[in-house]
């Protein structure tokens, strides 16, 4: 494997803390503290670790409403990305933004956008910016299978490569836009197929692949920097919660939601790691403590937090001056 | 003062902006080559290169969201949107991108964009003679600017240019081949500041835009009858400066407003409430609203005509007011 102890060890750990933030923010919204939608990446999170492993800290990032799992994977402290799903001033966006709009400039994290398929010309825009000043950035973009039925996601990817930005498109396909299945929704199934429309270079990866994800999207985005134009990644996986809190799922049979298990991104991980013997059970308990302790802080650090103050309502609207 | 079209001031101010920062680009449908379906970016791509002037596809929300992500990445893009029946396809990006980046993130993100477009009209049919101003001053986190002159024109959008906001720069089709005078060299006006165009102490008018000159042809006319408006220019929709409307109406205790769009729902509502309720004590009269027939705009150039008001109507309406 293409991989060393400590990377090995680092991307478990982000995959696992991804997987505990998500369940105690669930637990969280339980006991109505996290309001409104609340979008779980559990089962999805090979692909935030590894996207973010494959790119360098200054690209830039676009990313849909299931955001939590790239901001953390990118690094910001799990305290003010907790802290901002339960309206704290503390929080990344003041507690204004909440769980769909999580953002982090300083890390080029350009924000979590909830009308689907609307943040891909944002995307675009940023890559523009960066082709303009002659920045070595490339721009990536996540959203869902779902928003690639949309006609901004062409309008978008069209322009993108007309002008041959410096972008990558992450499709996380995990097989539902909301309870939809992909083939009831789209009429390709492989949605990588779509970006042949752009005659611009795409790939179907396995999203439960850590090291997949990481060397796939690090091909395409060296491609990018070195001005190849556009990319296009379709990661397959699966989203073991439902779409949002309270979502019954009707559309998928208990036993399809398990058998999906047995190809949970962290078990396959972890399996390719004993085996590899870059690490141990104890590393792996290592881990899973430390993250427990983490996130423990992360969620008393939200629940400590100050409510944001009633001045700042009317702040932000515009740039004063 | 030179004589110049409200089409030459617009191309200056872009022009000059363009020269004192190199951040400043124009994107948009034959924006370029072309040179703007309306000439206003007229020999600015050879001038700039398409590096700074670029023609786009026909896609507006690509257009508009790919401007706002430019301007997050540091950069000052000036997007056309090629008439403002169009920012339809955008919406969703003015809406839920550039007036809503700044204050969702808590401040993060700056969205310093400008979205220049022509409303007007001229027998092209229902899709493409509307006047969507309301819906833009309707939303916290836009500027919308909508100026009549082009002395303002200028001013304003090299001011626009300039901000850290969003700003919609809404021009009028109409008024492009319109002289004015402009001051020679570097002048900037401030958005949200609404302008005197004309003294009077009978009825206030509150106007903007074409109407702008619309109302002042009224009060010329009225003028002969010794009736005297004062004529007040919004110049901008939101912030809406209504001090000068409030100052005057304290003199005049009556107000008109004239809006080239649809009344209901429309700025003169707004502007209807704000001096009733504000200047209730000055008031001899219910603050009147003078807009188009509520119907699509039709093609048919007679049945076009009945469909804006015009200087007799305007004074008809003032001559009402005053009886």
């Amino acid at each position: 494997m293409n991989v060393n102890r400590q990377e090995a060890l680092e991307y478990m750990r982000k995959m696992v803390l991804i997987r505990r933030f998500e369940e105690r923010a669930e637990e969280a919204y339980g006991q109505g503290r996290i309001g409104g939608f609340l979008h779980l990446y559990i089962g999805e999170e090979a692909i935030a670790v590894g996207a973010m492993a494959a790119m360098k800290p200054d690209d830039d990032v676009v990313t849909h409403y299931r955001d939590h799992g790239y901001i953390l994977a990118r690094g910001v402290d799990p305290k003010v990305v907790m802290a901002e799903l339960y309206g704290k001033t503390t929080g990344v966006s003041k507690g204004k933004g909440g769980s769909m709009h999580l953002a982090a400039v300083d890390r080029h994290i350009w924000g979590g956008y909830a009308i689907v398929a609307g943040h891909i010309p944002l995307a675009v825009g940023l890559a523009l910016a960066n082709q303009y000043r002659n920045l070595p950035r490339v721009v990536t973009c996540f959203f869902g299978d779902g928003a690639t039925n949309n006609g901004t996601f062409y309008s978008a990817l069209n322009m993108a490569a007309v002008w041959k930005l410096p972008l990558v498109a992450i499709v996380e396909n995990n097989l539902y836009g909301m309870g939809t299945a992909v083939e009831r929704a789209s009429a390709v199934s492989d949605i990588f197929k779509k970006a042949a429309s752009f005659e611009i270079p795409a790939v179907q990866t396995d999203g439960n692949d850590l090291l997949g994800v990481r060397d796939t999207v690090r091909t395409m985005v060296e491609m990018a920097r070195a001005g190849e134009g556009p990319q296009l990644i379709e990661a397959r996986t699966y989203r073991f919660r439902g779409h949002s809190m309270g979502d019954p799922q009707r559309y998928r049979g208990k036993d399809e939601v398990e058998a999906a298990k047995e190809r949970d991104p962290i078990v396959l991980w972890r399996r390719s790691l004993l085996e590899s013997r870059l690490a141990t059970e104890d590393d792996f308990r290592k881990i899973a403590e430390e993250v427990e302790a983490e996130v423990e802080t992360a969620v008393r650090f939200a629940e400590s937090s100050p409510d944001p103050d009633p001045s700042e309502l009317c702040a932000n609207v515009l740039v004063p001056g | 003062m030179p004589l110049i079209t409200y089409r030459d001031a617009i191309r200056d101010a872009l022009r000059e902006e363009m020269i004192r920062d190199d951040r400043v680009l124009i994107l948009g449908e034959e924006v370029g080559v072309w040179g703007g379906t309306y000439a206003v970016t007229r020999n600015l791509h050879e001038e700039f290169g398409g590096k700074r002037v670029i023609d786009t596809p026909i896609a507006e929300a690509a257009i508009i969201g790919a401007a706002i992500g430019a301007a997050m990445g540091g950069l000052r893009p000036v997007a056309e949107l090629m008439t403002i029946n169009f920012s339809l396809e955008a919406m969703d990006q003015i809406v839920n991108n550039a007036a809503k980046i700044h204050y969702m993130f808590g401040g993060q993100i700056k969205v310093p964009l400008v979205i220049r477009t022509p409303a007007g009209w001229g027998q092209l049919g229902a899709t493409h003679s509307q006047s969507f101003e309301a819906w833009f001053a309707h939303l916290p986190g836009l500027i919308v600017a909508m100026p009549g002159t082009p002395r303002d024109a200028k001013g304003l959008l090299k001011t626009a240019i300039r901000s850290e906001n969003p700003v919609m720069f809404i021009e009028h089709a109409r008024l492009y081949g319109l002289k004015g005078e402009v001051p020679e060299g570097e002048y900037t006006l401030p958005l949200g500041v609404s302008d005197i165009k004309r003294g009077g102490r009978d009825v206030t008018i509150v106007t903007y835009s074409r109407m702008l000159h619309v109302a002042l042809g009224a009060a010329e006319e009225l003028a002969k009858e010794g009736i005297e408006c004062e004529v007040v220019d919004l110049r901008t929709l939101r912030p809406l400066d209504m001090g000068p409307a409030y100052e005057s109406v304290k003199k005049t205790h009556r107000a008109l407003v004239v809006e080239e769009d649809w009344t209901t729902c429309g700025m003169g509502a707004e502007i209807a409430a704000r001096i009733g309720r504000d200047r209730f004590d000055h008031l001899d009269a219910p603050v009147e609203r003078l807009g188009q027939v509520e119907v699509p705009v039709p093609y048919a150039k007679n049945l076009e005509a009945l469909m804006f008001p015009d200087e007799r109507m305007v004074a008809d309406r003032v001559r009402k007011m005053l009886s």
